[in-house]
C-alpha cells in the first residue's frame, strides 16, 4: 500500500551523503514501500537539505521493528546523557 | 516483422510550457502504432518504469514515461528525486494533467504515431491514470491499483491528493482496472464505489481483481510481486489496448 502519510521534522544537524557532509536542516519519515529494502514496506527515514538539491539526503529504510529499536535507543541515549550537555548546539559564526 | 526498437531520454513540453525530462521508446518500423503514456508510480522516473516502457515498444505501442519530478530534482537519482517530491507534497493534479497532455502530444506527433493515445499507471499513477483519462481526451486507459481516486488519504498527510470519484463523469475513454484483492489503498470496497461511479456514468469499464495479491502485484523487483496476476494483467492490457488503440 501506498500510506501517503509523512511526517517532516525541522531540525538542525549534519549528515554525510554521496558528496560528502551537508548541513541537514529536515527530515521526512514515511511508511511505504522502499526503494531497496526486502521488504513490501519499511519506515523510511530522509534526512535532508532542501537548499542543497534533492542529491542532499541520508536515506534509511528499516524494518518496523528495527525502526521501533532505533527510536528507542535514541531517546534512551539521550536520556542517559548529563543534562548539562543537552544544550542546544553553538552557533558558529564565519 | 521488425522487432528493432529505440529507446531514450527526450525533452518534451509539459504543463505551463514547462520543459520536462521523459523517457521515449518506439518500434523502428514503417507501421503506424498506437500511443501509450507511462505514468510512473510514486519511487519515481526509476528503472523498473523505463523497463516497463520499453515493454510496450516491443509490444508494437509508441511509448513515453515523463518524468513527473523533473522540475523538483532536476538530474537527481530517481529515489532521491521521489524523496524530494514527497516532501514538496507530491504532484499537483493539475500539473499532472499538463504534463500527461504534453506526453500524448509528443506521442502524436511522431512519423509512426496513428493518432491514438491511451494511458496506464501504477500506485499514484494509477490514480493519475485516471485522472488523465477524465481530464483529456484518450482513446483508453488502465488504472493499476491506483489509490484515493475513492477516499480521502489520512489527515495530516502532506500530499496534495483527494477522492476525484466524481470525475467519473466526464471520463473520456474506455478503462481497464487492475486490483489486488488484499490491498487496502485501494480497497476491494474502494473499487467497488469505482466501479458504480461508472455504471452510474453509463461509462465503459473492464475491472479485473486478483485473489491473493495485495498492491504492486505487477512489480517484479518487490516481495509484492504475484507472477499469476502480472501475467493475467499484462494479457488483459494487451488485448484492451488492442481493442482501443488499434488503426
Amino acid at each position: 500500500m501506498c500510506t501517503y502519510l509523512t511526517e517532516v521534522v525541522e531540525l538542525q544537524g549534519s549528515g554525510k551523503g554521496p558528496e560528502g557532509w551537508f548541513p541537514v536542516t529536515t527530515a521526512s519519515v514515511y511508511f511505504d514501500h522502499p526503494v531497496h529494502a526486502p521488504a513490501e514496506h519499511t519506515l523510511n527515514v530522509d534526512l535532508l537539505n532542501p537548499a542543497l538539491g534533492a542529491g542532499a539526503r541520508v536515506a534509511m529504510e528499516l524494518d518496523p521493528s528495527a525502526a521501533r529499536a532505533l527510536a528507542t535507543a535514541i531517546l534512551e541515549v539521550l536520556g542517559s546523557a548529563p543534562a548539562a550537555v543537552l544544550t542546544q548546539p553553538r552557533q558558529v559564526r564565519t | 516483422m521488425s522487432d528493432a526498437m529505440r529507446a531514450e531520454t527526450v525533452r518534451i513540453t509539459g504543463h505551463g510550457g514547462d520543459e520536462i525530462e521523459a523517457y521515449l521508446a518506439q518500434p523502428l518500423d514503417d507501421a503506424r502504432h498506437g500511443g501509450v503514456v507511462v505514468i510512473h508510480h510514486m519511487p519515481g522516473y526509476d528503472a523498473a518504469t523505463k523497463e516497463i516502457t520499453r515493454k510496450f515498444a516491443a509490444n508494437g505501442y509508441l511509448a513515453i514515461c515523463p518524468n513527473l519530478y523533473s522540475r523538483e530534482a532536476p538530474g537527481a537519482s530517481p529515489d532521491d528525486a521521489a524523496a524530494a517530491a514527497r516532501a514538496n507534497g507530491g504532484v499537483p493534479d493539475e500539473r499532472l494533467v499538463g504534463d500527461v497532455a504534453g506526453a500524448v502530444a509528443a506521442l502524436k506527433v511522431l512519423p509512426g504515431s496513428n493518432g491514438k493515445a491511451a494511458t496506464i499507471g501504477y500506485c499514484s499513477g494509477g490514480r493519475q491514470s485516471f485522472l488523465a483519462a477524465c481530464s483529456l481526451p484518450l482513446d483508453a486507459a488502465v488504472d493499476c491499483y491506483g489509490a484515493f481516486v475513492v477516499g480521502t488519504p489520512p489527515e495530516g498527510a502532506p500530499l496534495k491528493v483527494g477522492p476525484i470519484v466524481h470525475l467519473a463523469k466526464d471520463l473520456s475513454c474506455p478503462l481497464l482496472g487492475l486490483f489486488g484483492a488484499e490491498d487496502k489503498f485501494p480497497s476491494p470496497e474502494q473499487v467497488a464505489e469505482l466501479e458504480q461511479a461508472l455504471k452510474d456514468s453509463d461509462k465503459s469499464y473492464e475491472f479485473h481483481t486478483y485473489d491473493g495479491a495485495g498492491h504492486a502485484f505487477f512489480a517484479p523487483d518487490r516481495p509484492s510481486y504475484r507472477p499469476e496476476a502480472a501475467n493475467d494483467g499484462w494479457q488483459r492490457i494487451w488485448a484492451f489496448l488492442g481493442r482501443h488503440l488499434a488503426s
